[in-house]
């Protein structure tokens, strides 16, 4: 598990070793949804998700 | 040659890494890609990063997926679904025209393009009736109207909507059924499996992301013919095909082309994801 930092309220947000790039984590101090990201080097980031659009589903 | 596959996403959901893990199991190797990540020269689209031989595309943003499908089969990659499925089944209006042409029974539905007429429909359909959104899921602002006085609110908050698409009236009998509906899944003309999904006890829609409960449904004959024929009446592909139980028989409501599996898998003993990989595969070696 990596400990990362919430870029909204600095809370601690658990992201699995696992994860994938575009996998969606959220803050359980605050709840806001972030969507992980791995640049070149393979290093992480967390990046505001997008929120559900009229379009979204099936 | 050993042909490659990739997945097309722009939100990593259960299905997306129910697919990885799968295609590892399998030992296949795919490539997943965030369709968000990179711009297009559409006047070169050979420049296009590798994306294999097949492409399964996975966006949950309709539009998305389906104008990168265009782009896509423009470099003459092999998309599932593609571009004329996705097209048809993500609009409401354009699946019932197509259900209709190849007879295969659908609710009545009217489309109208101005309140007043959309009004009018209402009074011919009778209420209680349905307004949809043309396009859109999860039975987001999907409206039981039961009279006028709520036909005139729910038109009149459309109205609103500074969204042209939301203009555009979709009104469908309401269906006397038992309180769920059934949803098939079918890779072209192979019926994969089937469910049923319940309301749940605050709500009328059968939505899973609304509630639904979800429980195995048997494939009878007729369940099948009219899944293959609602499958090749879109132009086939990987397909959930959503039906009703009316007194007079099984009607096709509506037909899903980037299909969620989730709440289908813990109802079957169908693995879901297995099969779709296998119809890539197959389609892969011709």
């Amino acid at each position: 598990m990596v400990d990362c930092k919430c870029p909204e309220c600095d809370g601690d947000v658990d992201v699995p070793d696992d994860a994938l790039d575009g996998e969606i984590v959220s803050c359980p101090d605050c709840g806001e949804e972030f969507e992980i990201s791995f640049n070149e080097k393979k290093e992480l980031s967390l990046k505001k998700a997008e929120v559900v659009a009229e379009d979204w589903g099936e | 040659m050993q042909r490659s596959l990739s997945i097309l996403y722009d939100r990593v959901r259960w299905e997306e890494k129910t697919l990885l893990e799968k295609a590892k199991e399998k030992r296949i190797n795919v490539k997943l890609i965030d369709a968000k990540s990179f711009p297009i020269n559409l006047t070169n689209v050979n420049s296009l990063e590798d994306f294999g031989d097949y492409v399964i595309q996975r966006c949950v943003g309709y539009f998305r997926g389906l104008h990168l499908t265009a782009i896509l089969e423009a470099k003459n990659l092999s998309v599932v679904n593609s571009f004329h499925t996705s097209l048809i089944c993500g609009n409401k209006l354009l699946t019932t025209l197509h259900l209709t042409k190849a007879n295969i029974p659908t609710p009545k539905t009217y489309a109208a393009f101005s309140t007043e007429s959309a009004l009018d429909a209402l009074s011919e359909i009778g209420y209680p009736a349905i307004s949809k959104p043309i396009i859109g899921s999860w039975g987001r602002l999907i409206s039981l109207i039961r009279d006028r006085n709520g036909a005139e609110t729910v038109l009149e908050h459309r109205e609103m909507m500074n969204n042209s698409l939301l203009k555009i009236y979709y009104i469908q009998e309401m269906v006397r059924r038992p309180p769920r509906d059934i949803r098939i899944i079918v890779m072209d003309e192979n019926v994969v499996t089937a469910i049923y999904r319940s309301s749940s006890s605050n709500s009328w829609r059968t939505n899973v992301a609304l509630g639904a409960k979800v429980s195995p449904c048997r494939v009878n004959d007729e369940i099948r013919d009219l899944a293959i024929r609602a499958s090749n009446a879109v132009g086939g592909g990987i397909l959930a095909v959503d039906a009703m139980e009316s007194k007079e028989g099984i009607l096709i409501h509506e037909i899903n082309s980037t299909i969620e599996f989730k709440g289908a898998s813990s109802a079957s003993k169908v693995d879901i994801a297995e099969e779709i990989l296998d119809y890539v595969l197959q389609k892969l070696k011709r």
